[in-house]
């Protein structure tokens, strides 16, 4: 576990010193523990455990767009198990079960390797329609289509600068709604 | 979309770097106090012996009160703004405004008085003092809402009620400038009232507006 979370601390750094393959990664390796972790919780609060990919990207979500929120002089997986439980706990909440969601569960969880690599959730997917047709084109050809951001810019006839901006604003607006819905 | 796909939307967006909270605070902060000082000057203003009422130590003190207030809340609220934070020893620090205020009474209590105990608690001015104190804080408690909201909280009420603290101690020495009654009892009575409504607003806003 410890070599788990130096290779996480030292991918997060990496990452915010613009390593984005290191994201990538980092983000691929911590998504089998949150899925476990998320799996476990539904089950525990008898719900269906089918709905843990939504749970898994609206904590990824969070991850990114709250990520100049950890220390990088600090352990990464406190900081992630925080956010993934904060998370998981408003999830349950929303499906009207209150649980009790230990922290250990998380830093214990073994990454749950069933999950297929292609789980669909409904919830981003959902509320990716409703978002601004430029957000959502830019969305989808990064995400679907796996363009580059140079790609999409000359496929829209847009600056690079503003694929990001779209990106960015895209991002959070998927984020909001997935709060507030 | 599948987790994949989104894993691989999020890395695009690496580049893209988000103002740490505690800038986002002082902007915010910087943009509000124009607001709270205007309220001040159009409802309050300074008192009119400013000048010889700096020499006595009892008006000095309410500013080093307040400030203290606020200093250790916007010290607190960064630090709650991040997810794995906890309160913990960290509420120690409130307890320095708290520890001056009592020094403050326990050296008046020391020096003879013209003015009986009570009537110096009383005071003349606790209404404008309760009523006026919120009023100035509102635009600093939602510029602290905003930065917080920036921030990601894992208790959302005790973080709005921190803000609430930390709003209510600027707008305490704005207020301070105003006033006429010194006494660290009237302070330690109808500042703590007002400042503990603020708070009361804060977390039940943070409550709403705190979750990420």
């Amino acid at each position: 576990m410890r070599d788990r979370d130096d290779e996480w601390t030292g991918l997060m750094r990496e990452a915010l010193a613009g390593d984005d393959a290191a994201y990538h990664r980092l983000l691929k390796a911590v998504t089998p523990v949150l899925r476990a972790a998320a799996r476990r919780g539904l089950a525990r609060a008898g719900q269906p455990v089918d709905q843990s990919e939504d749970i898994v990207q609206d904590i990824l979500l969070a991850v990114h767009l709250k990520r100049h929120t950890w220390d990088v002089q600090a352990p990464f997986a406190p900081w992630l198990f925080a956010i993934a439980r904060n998370k998981l706990i408003d999830a349950l909440r929303r499906r009207g079960r209150r649980i009790f969601v230990n922290i250990d569960d998380f830093a214990e969880t073994i990454p749950d390797k069933t999950g297929a690599e292609t789980v669909s959730a409904s919830e981003v997917a959902t509320h990716l329609q409703s978002l601004p047709t430029r957000q959502r084109e830019v969305l989808q050809a990064i995400a679907v289509d796996s363009t580059s951001i140079k790609d999409t810019a000359a496929k829209f006839a847009m600056s690079e600068g503003a694929v990001r901006v779209a990106l960015h604003r895209g991002l959070s607006a998927l984020t909001a709604r997935l709060r507030d819905h | 979309m599948d987790t994949d796909q989104l894993i691989r939307t999020l890395a695009a967006d690496n580049a893209h770097r988000a103002r740490p909270v505690g800038v986002v605070l002082a902007l915010a902060l910087l943009a509000a106090a124009p607001v709270s000082l205007a309220l001040f000057f159009a409802i309050l203003g300074v008192r009119p012996d400013v000048a010889s009422a700096m020499k006595d130590p009892f008006f000095d003190l309410k500013f080093v009160v307040t400030l203290a207030l606020a200093i250790s809340a916007i010290v607190v609220s960064l630090h709650l703004s991040r997810p794995e934070a906890l309160l913990r020893g960290w509420s120690l620090l409130l307890l320095i405004p708290v520890g001056i205020l009592a020094a403050g009474i326990g050296s008046e209590m020391m020096l003879p008085q013209r003015l009986p105990m009570l009537t110096r608690l009383i005071g003349h001015n606790a209404k404008i003092c309760l009523s006026s104190i919120p009023l100035i804080s509102l635009p600093l408690l939602a510029a602290a809402l905003v930065a917080l909201r920036h921030g990601a909280p894992a208790r959302p009420a005790i973080a709005g009620a921190i803000a609430g603290l930390l709003s209510s101690g600027l707008a305490a020495t704005l207020y301070a400038a105003h006033c006429t009654d010194d006494s660290p009892l009237f302070v330690a009575t109808w500042y703590t009232l007002a400042a503990a409504l603020v708070t009361a607003i804060g977390a039940l806003l943070g409550n709403k507006v705190l979750q990420y």
